[in-house]
């Protein structure tokens, strides 16, 4: 209970809390793009790929709850250490100048990391929940289906990420959603292996270095899929 | 040379304060920084004006006693120096310069540019000690200590607390000094019985007087007259992360 309260109560404990729930948090997001490159692989490897994350819907719902929670957490550390931070300045200096060696997204953290919770739940209403009035293409992706090879049908996920991403509008917000969790994480990473103490003299400098060009691969890898589609990849399918 | 200052003036901690201009007499430009406001001072004394009220002490940036935030920089535009170790050479003759205390919840201003840091005095009454049974001095050398540890709590001893680190801070955090003087400590022998119970009680004593949180933005190093390094908050962070779990 003591520790609960310390975690919960005290500055470096919400620290913790931040940290560990972004870790989480970071291993979805590269694991996320390494399943969404297979959509390179063709229908055939993605839609795979897709029925079996959907197999067992009770691990399925573990990690959802699990992913949910970490995001709450994350967000209520957040906010609770940026309304202390606000209050320990109460007047700031003339002209406001910036602070002194800050990274802009250092220095953006919180306003980065809400317009990409915006951004995650257009992403969730848009392709897991799969609501028409979002996706401005005037079908359901609901009903996109195709024959198992085992039999019976499965969710068409290939199709849908083809006809939603050739909406010049939806992809323009994915590209500015996904370039500031990485701006987002270009700071964050660093600052997670920082307030989880895992970083030392002697690793710190690489891990300063190294964060920006994850959060590089991240964001390449990410924004591959919907230039790619608007640049006519997959459109054989929509005929 | 001449140079245009904007200073903050505030009579009292709970007078309300402003900016006002002074012209500077003529200087040299190998003066330090507050050599210069001792001419500025002399020359409003003589009008029968108030002097500017600042902090200062052994004026070698060892003491940690002066501060100021010069051009919305602490300790001026330097890397690794105190206000002290600022000459006037560092400025455009006839620049304006803006000088102001620094400025946090904690860090109540007492008169113009000096600022209450008791806040820091508390902080380390809380655990920045080894308690040791005194007596005749220890023989040299007695207690072993490996190289890289030495060298890297000499490192965070160099810590003089002059609070700039909360100032630069866009939070006004005290994270950069506690976590030296957590380091300093914890990396010795003599402060290992102490370790867990110290950082616990000195976090609870930073949280306690409403300093803000570390975000990494590395200002506090960037300021930091004695260059400590960032990494000791990640230090920091583990011993807090290990007291939690001994329940200390």
């Amino acid at each position: 209970m003591n520790v609960l309260v310390r975690l919960f109560g005290s500055s470096v404990g919400k620290k913790l809390v931040m940290a560990a729930t972004g870790l989480v948090l970071v291993l979805f997001v590269l694991g996320h793009m390494i399943g969404n490159l297979q959509v390179f692989l063709g229908p055939e490897a993605l839609n795979r790929y897709a029925a079996f994350l959907q197999s067992n819907r009770e691990v399925l719902w573990a990690v959802r709850l699990v992913l949910l929670t970490c995001v709450g957490l994350h967000v209520w550390s957040a906010l609770k250490l940026s309304s202390e931070n606000r209050a320990a300045r109460p007047l700031d200096y003339d002209g406001r100048p910036a602070p002194a060696a800050a990274t802009y997204a250092s220095r953006t953290m919180l306003m980065s990391g809400l317009i990409v919770a915006a951004f995650i739940l257009y992403h969730l209403l848009h392709y897991t929940v799969r609501v028409e009035a979002i996706n401005f293409t005037g079908k359901s992706f609901l009903d996109l289906k195709e024959a198992a090879p085992g039999g019976g049908e499965r969710h068409d996920v290939f199709k849908m990420v083809i006809l939603g991403f050739r909406q010049p509008l939806v992809s323009l917000f994915y590209l500015v959603g996904v370039g500031l969790l990485c701006l987002h994480l270009s700071h964050g990473l660093r600052a997670m292996f920082q307030s989880l103490g895992l970083l030392t003299h002697k690793c710190g400098p690489l891990i300063a270095r190294a964060a920006p060009v994850v959060a590089w691969i991240l964001f390449l890898g990410y924004v591959s899929i919907p230039l790619a589609v608007l640049l006519g990849f997959g459109k054989e399918v929509l005929h | 040379m001449k140079v245009r200052l904007k200073v903050w003036r505030q009579p009292g901690p709970n007078a309300a304060g402003g900016f006002e201009t002074y012209d500077t007499p003529e200087l040299n430009p190998n003066m330090s920084f507050l050599e210069m406001l001792d001419v500025v001072n002399d020359e409003l004394t003589r009008r029968g004006n108030a002097p500017i009220a600042f902090a200062h002490d052994c004026r070698e940036g060892i003491c940690g006693t002066c501060g100021l935030t010069v051009n919305g920089r602490p300790h001026g535009p330097g890397q690794g120096t105190a206000t002290c170790q600022l000459y006037m050479r560092n400025f455009e003759d006839g620049a304006t310069i803006t000088i102001e205390p620094f400025r946090a919840r904690p860090f109540p201003v007492l008169q113009d540019l000096i600022v209450d840091r008791a806040a820091f005095d508390r902080i380390m009454q809380k655990g920045g000690f080894v308690s040791v049974r005194t007596g005749a001095p220890q023989d040299a050398n007695a207690l072993p200590v490996a190289k890289p540890a030495a060298e890297l709590a000499m490192d965070a001893a160099q810590c003089i607390g002059c609070g700039a680190c909360v100032a630069a801070c866009k939070n006004a955090s005290a994270m950069l000094f506690v976590s030296a003087k957590v380091s300093h400590l914890g990396l010795l022998p003599q402060g290992q019985p102490e370790r867990y119970r110290r950082v616990a009680a000195m976090v609870r004593a930073m949280d306690g007087e409403g300093f803000g949180n570390c975000t990494v933005t590395g200002s506090c190093e960037a300021v930091c007259p004695k260059n400590i390094n960032l990494a000791f908050i990640a230090r920091l962070n583990r011993d807090y992360a290990v007291a939690l779990l001994k329940g200390e």
